[in-house]
């Protein structure tokens, strides 16, 4: 218990610092800015209490916000994925459901799984932050098509990590 | 009671979550200028227009009320501005300096009169013996000079206008510093004519004209106007100079009063110095 606490904390620090140090510093083009940070959300422990999630989900988001000087959209965004994260396992949940002691990482869960879980959470996430920013409907698909696109980079980031951790781990 | 704890307590995720988008979208409008007037355009857009109809129709019921308060408003204003006032002292800045020695003080003063179109022209000014007014003080614009104060009352100067038929100022030729009498002729506000110019002196048109420094009313090289034509009457050793003066007349509105604290003294020696040359 105690050890994943710990290392959901680490897990919070080294995406927050990835995000706002280096994510925050590439130029991908006028589309593409992906936020790798949702990643923590999703992975928090299957166990974790929903209304701890949100307030989790709430303190990460202002911890970008801070950072991006954009005070209260990031956490709205990611209030909002945290509120729909339960639907979305459970949408998602194997026949005989989660196993205790189990993360919603491809270590525990698959591939398959994962990226279309975050595939879901990802798309969420964005939409609500990027409508939320634009603040106005005459944008519509071309905040649409930069929803689609940071989307894409985010959840590619996401998997890819996940590579990077598990065979460090293994290994 | 227990039903409202109870529905809360069931739903305590859900108002959790409502409760948290609250205070981001609160976080947001608060620190975000561009989402506040966001805001505000919107609900202007669907309330403003209700509002601004009932808000016509209501006005005209208040028009009687709004007029009074409106001409009120205008009486007190009215008193209350500044042309309502004189002004009673007049601030002179005098500086002390051991190695100079202050000749010129300057007061400013708001023209109250005056005249172009007659032989004889005078300005009234604002400024008198109270404010430290005294005959024979020169008067000039930013522009330019503008004459000579004759006569002075308590909160009034009388001016005698560059433009009269004893005017008479000490004008020099800026670049070459030949001398003579500027007056004026009478004809045209805009023109004054400067004589006895020797007739070896080069004249261009468009010469700048300044006052002498040998005259005691006029602080020197203060503009007066440019050369406009020059003619030479046959037989005479002169140029009569047209001369355009920098000032008009006719816009004249705030001037400065130039007190020469030496005149006396200059004026004094100069006469006593005439009485020994006839004796």
């Amino acid at each position: 218990m105690l050890n994943t606490v710990l290392r959901n904390i680490v897990r919070f620090i080294v995406l927050i610092l990835t995000q706002v140090l280096v994510i925050k510093n590439i130029e991908l083009g006028r589309f593409i800015n992906p936020f790798i940070y949702v990643l923590f959300i999703i992975t928090l422990p299957f166990e974790t209490p929903r209304s701890l999630l949100l307030l989790i989900a709430f303190v990460t988001g202002i911890s970008i916000d801070m950072f991006y000087d954009t005070m209260g959209m990031h956490a709205a965004a990611s209030v909002f994925m945290a509120f729909c994260r339960p639907r979305v396992f459970r949408f998602f949940a194997p026949r005989d459901g989660y196993e205790a002691g189990t993360e919603p990482i491809i270590r525990y869960m698959g591939s398959l799984w994962f990226v279309s879980c975050s595939a879901v959470l990802i798309v969420l996430h964005h939409f609500f932050l990027f409508y939320l920013e634009v603040f106005r409907w005459t944008e519509f698909f071309s905040t649409f098509f930069r929803v689609f696109m940071s989307a894409l980079f985010t959840l590619g980031l996401c998997t890819l990590s996940q590579y990077l951790v598990s065979r460090r781990t293994s290994g | 009671m227990r039903n409202l704890v109870l529905f809360l307590w069931k739903n305590n995720f859900t108002l959790l979550f409502v409760g948290l988008e609250v205070l981001c979208f609160f976080l947001i409008v608060q620190n975000n200028t561009y989402h506040r007037t966001g805001f505000i355009n919107s609900s202007n857009k669907l309330s403003g227009g209700v509002l601004q109809m009932y808000s016509d129709v209501n006005d005209y019921f208040n028009l009687k009320y709004a007029n009074e308060q409106l001409a009120r408003e205008n009486a007190l204003l009215h008193t209350l501005s500044s042309s309502s006032f004189i002004t009673t002292s007049a601030r002179t800045y005098i500086a002390n300096d051991s190695l100079r020695k202050q000749k010129y003080e300057y007061i400013s003063a708001k023209v109250v009169n005056n005249s172009t179109n007659r032989r004889s022209n005078y300005l009234t000014l604002d400024r008198g013996s109270v404010q430290g007014i005294k005959r024979d003080m020169a008067v000039i614009s930013s522009e330019g000079i503008i004459g000579v104060v004759i006569s002075v009352s308590e909160n009034f100067s009388s001016v005698m206008s560059l433009l009269h038929k004893n005017s008479k100022v000490s004008a020099m030729i800026k670049k070459e510093g030949s001398y003579g009498p500027l007056s004026w002729e009478g004809d045209d506000y805009r023109y004054g004519t400067l004589s006895d110019i020797p007739n070896h002196v080069q004249l261009k048109v468009g010469d700048t004209i300044v006052t002498s420094p040998y005259g005691s009313t006029y602080p020197p090289n203060i503009l007066i106007g440019t050369v406009e034509s020059h003619e030479i009457k046959s037989g005479e050793p002169f140029i009569t100079v047209h001369v355009k003066l920098s000032v008009d007349f006719k816009k004249v509105s705030y001037v400065y009063i130039v007190n020469n604290v030496m005149k006396a003294e200059q004026d004094s020696l100069e006469n006593a110095t005439q009485k020994e040359k006839k004796e």
